[in-house]
């Protein structure tokens, strides 16, 4: 790889920070420092104030630990939705996803991330502590609705939480694995199609 | 299955060859380094969509070019050609293609051009550590048993959180060591019913191919070795916990496994003598082309590197024998002396075709 040279320190600084992001490389970070140089001062201003706000006023959810701008996140203080069930996820976007759907109508808990050693996350690393405490102390709650990604990791993560809510009575539920929709029953690999057929349900329509 | 015509362009030393074979066996003849085992290698790659020695693909183009092309015509049935093309130019993807048609996915192609290969390369099963013996009862697993690849992986995942967790000592609750443990568990159960009935089918094979390559004047057995014969992993894993944490790594489990090989009930590695050695090894691909055959349901392309190299002239006339005989299909062989080769087949009456391959080039005698 060959190292670019840049006519000012101040443009290089710029461009190592973009480069810092995910998915970006020295090119790109280049290109967009050079068209914001292009922009408008004010524009530029709203750009970097916007960054810092977000990240100075920012606030967690202090139940669900979703991103909010307030204490208490739009979802938590929303008095219609379904307060008996709590849907676990690895992290934010799950939440978004989710709630593109418009088929869950219950509360959250995120997170921040899944199980894993090799990477050194352990269960006291994410919110799992503070969900046995929601659920020993809010009382109310019937369903913990388990949506994390079907790996191995989201397994683990999944087993360690079903254990620690045992001594709790409530339902504890995991979402449906395999077939997608509009898919060709041929093209599903061999795991897949093997559990969606020890799994199968109930014909209804 | 035969491999009725294949033509090389700048496949490492050959800059162009184009032969046709003969559906028994074929003869690359040639002194060292003119490209004889180059040849069985851009055979290889058709089957297998990487090279048998160097698996660094840009390594594979010729020096002096840009691009290779490995294209072959083969009939998996009578009368039915299919061409696979294999292309690949620097800086870009590698193409892989069926009756002009590229593949979306490489592991869709391979198992479809069933081969086995005997090369020198193969010593590395006796010498070697218990993980090239490993490696290969997994490879012939997984061409039959697609489920095994993936509990395989999931093992192997779990052994890594596993390690990692009682080498950094993470002061966290048990329960997730617990949790992984049991993943493994799992795992390794399916994988131990796999190996276990593996050898089960295949010792016997083995033992009938090597009785057949020596005239059954040797005593042979394999042995499959795992702690789980005797112990229930989940168990075991659980009692070696604080022993592992001192040691940093996990000491039982199915990646301990092995086969062990014996002699005339001593390790083969001890005293096997370098024809021994050799004869044994041929017997265990010899049987890996059984089951391959098996389950494939059509006879694999039969690759033979050096073959009579250490071998003397009676298990070189049976070998012969056998591998021209029914059971088996398509045969390629490399060596470096005609009159040799030419004096082996004489007796047989099978249908060779010989090849002379010289500084890159390949021709038909």
């Amino acid at each position: 790889m060959s190292f670019q040279t840049y006519p000012s320190a101040l443009l290089e600084a710029t461009v190592n920070e973009f480069a810092k992001l995910p998915g970006i490389g020295r090119k790109t970070a280049l290109r967009l420092v050079l068209y914001l140089l292009r922009q408008p001062t004010s524009d530029v201003e709203k750009f970097g104030n916007t960054l810092l706000r977000l990240k100075h006023e920012i606030h967690y959810c202090k139940e669900c630990h979703n991103i909010s701008d307030t204490d208490v996140c739009s979802i938590c203080a929303d008095r219609g939705r379904d307060r008996a069930i709590i849907c676990v996820v690895e992290n934010i976007k799950d939440v978004m996803s989710i709630e593109n759907t418009q088929q869950y109508k219950g509360l959250y808990h995120v997170l921040g991330g899944i199980i894993s050693p090799m990477e050194g996350i352990g269960p006291s690393d994410l919110e799992i502590e503070s969900l046995i405490e929601r659920v020993s102390q809010k009382g109310g709650i019937q369903e913990i609705f388990l949506a994390l990604s079907p790996t191995m990791e989201g397994d683990t993560t999944a087993y360690y939480i079903y254990r620690k809510l045992a001594p709790f009575s409530i339902a504890i539920t995991t979402i449906a694995r395999g077939i997608a929709i509009g898919n060709e029953l041929e093209y599903a690999d061999e795991i897949t199609l093997g559990r969606s057929i020890v799994n199968r349900t109930v014909f209804t329509y | 299955m035969l491999l009725s015509h294949l033509t090389v362009v700048n496949y490492k030393n050959l800059e162009q060859v184009e032969l046709s074979f003969s559906p028994k066996i074929n003869c690359l003849i040639g002194n060292n380094g003119m490209g004889k085992t180059n040849l069985l290698d851009a055979i290889y790659y058709l089957s297998f969509c990487k090279s048998f020695t160097n698996p660094i693909d840009i390594q594979n183009i010729h020096h002096a070019q840009d691009f290779f092309v490995i294209q072959g015509t083969y009939q998996r049935s009578e009368n039915e050609d299919v061409v696979v093309y294999c292309g690949l130019k620097r800086k870009q993807k590698k193409q892989f293609k069926l009756n002009k048609k590229e593949y979306e996915r490489l592991s869709d192609h391979i198992g479809y051009l069933p081969l086995v290969i005997i090369s020198p390369f193969d010593s590395s099963l006796i010498s070697e550590g218990s993980e090239e013996r490993r490696r290969f009862v997994d490879s012939v697993i997984s061409q039959y048993n697609k489920l095994y690849l993936t509990d395989l992986i999931r093992y192997n995942k779990a052994l890594l959180q596993r390690n990692s967790l009682i080498k950094n000592n993470l002061v966290q609750d048990d329960l997730v060591i617990d949790i992984v443990e049991e993943q493994m568990a799992q795992a390794a159960e399916m994988i131990f019913k796999a190996r276990k009935a593996f050898i089960d089918e295949f010792v016997p094979l083995f033992e009938r191919r090597f009785n057949e390559i020596t005239g059954a004047n040797e005593h042979v057995l394999l042995q499959y070795q795992s702690q789980l014969f005797s112990n229930d992993l989940l168990f075991s894993l659980r009692q070696s916990r604080e022993r592992d944490r001192i040691v940093g790594y996990t000491t039982v489990g199915i990646h301990r496994d092995d086969l062990e090989m014996l002699l005339g009930d001593y390790p083969i590695k001890r005293t096997g003598s370098q024809g021994q050695n050799k004869s044994f090894l041929i017997a265990l691909k010899l049987a890996q082309y059984d089951i391959l055959k098996r389950s494939a349901l059509l006879k694999p392309l039969l690759l033979l590197d050096d073959l009579f190299d250490k071998l003397d002239a009676k298990r070189v006339e049976r070998l012969v024998r056998l591998v021209g005989g029914d059971d088996f299909g398509q045969i390629f062989i490399t060596d470096t002396n005609r009159e040799h080769l030419v004096e082996i087949l004489k007796a047989t009456d099978l249908e060779v075709n010989y090849f002379f391959v010289d500084n890159g080039n390949a021709i038909r005698y």
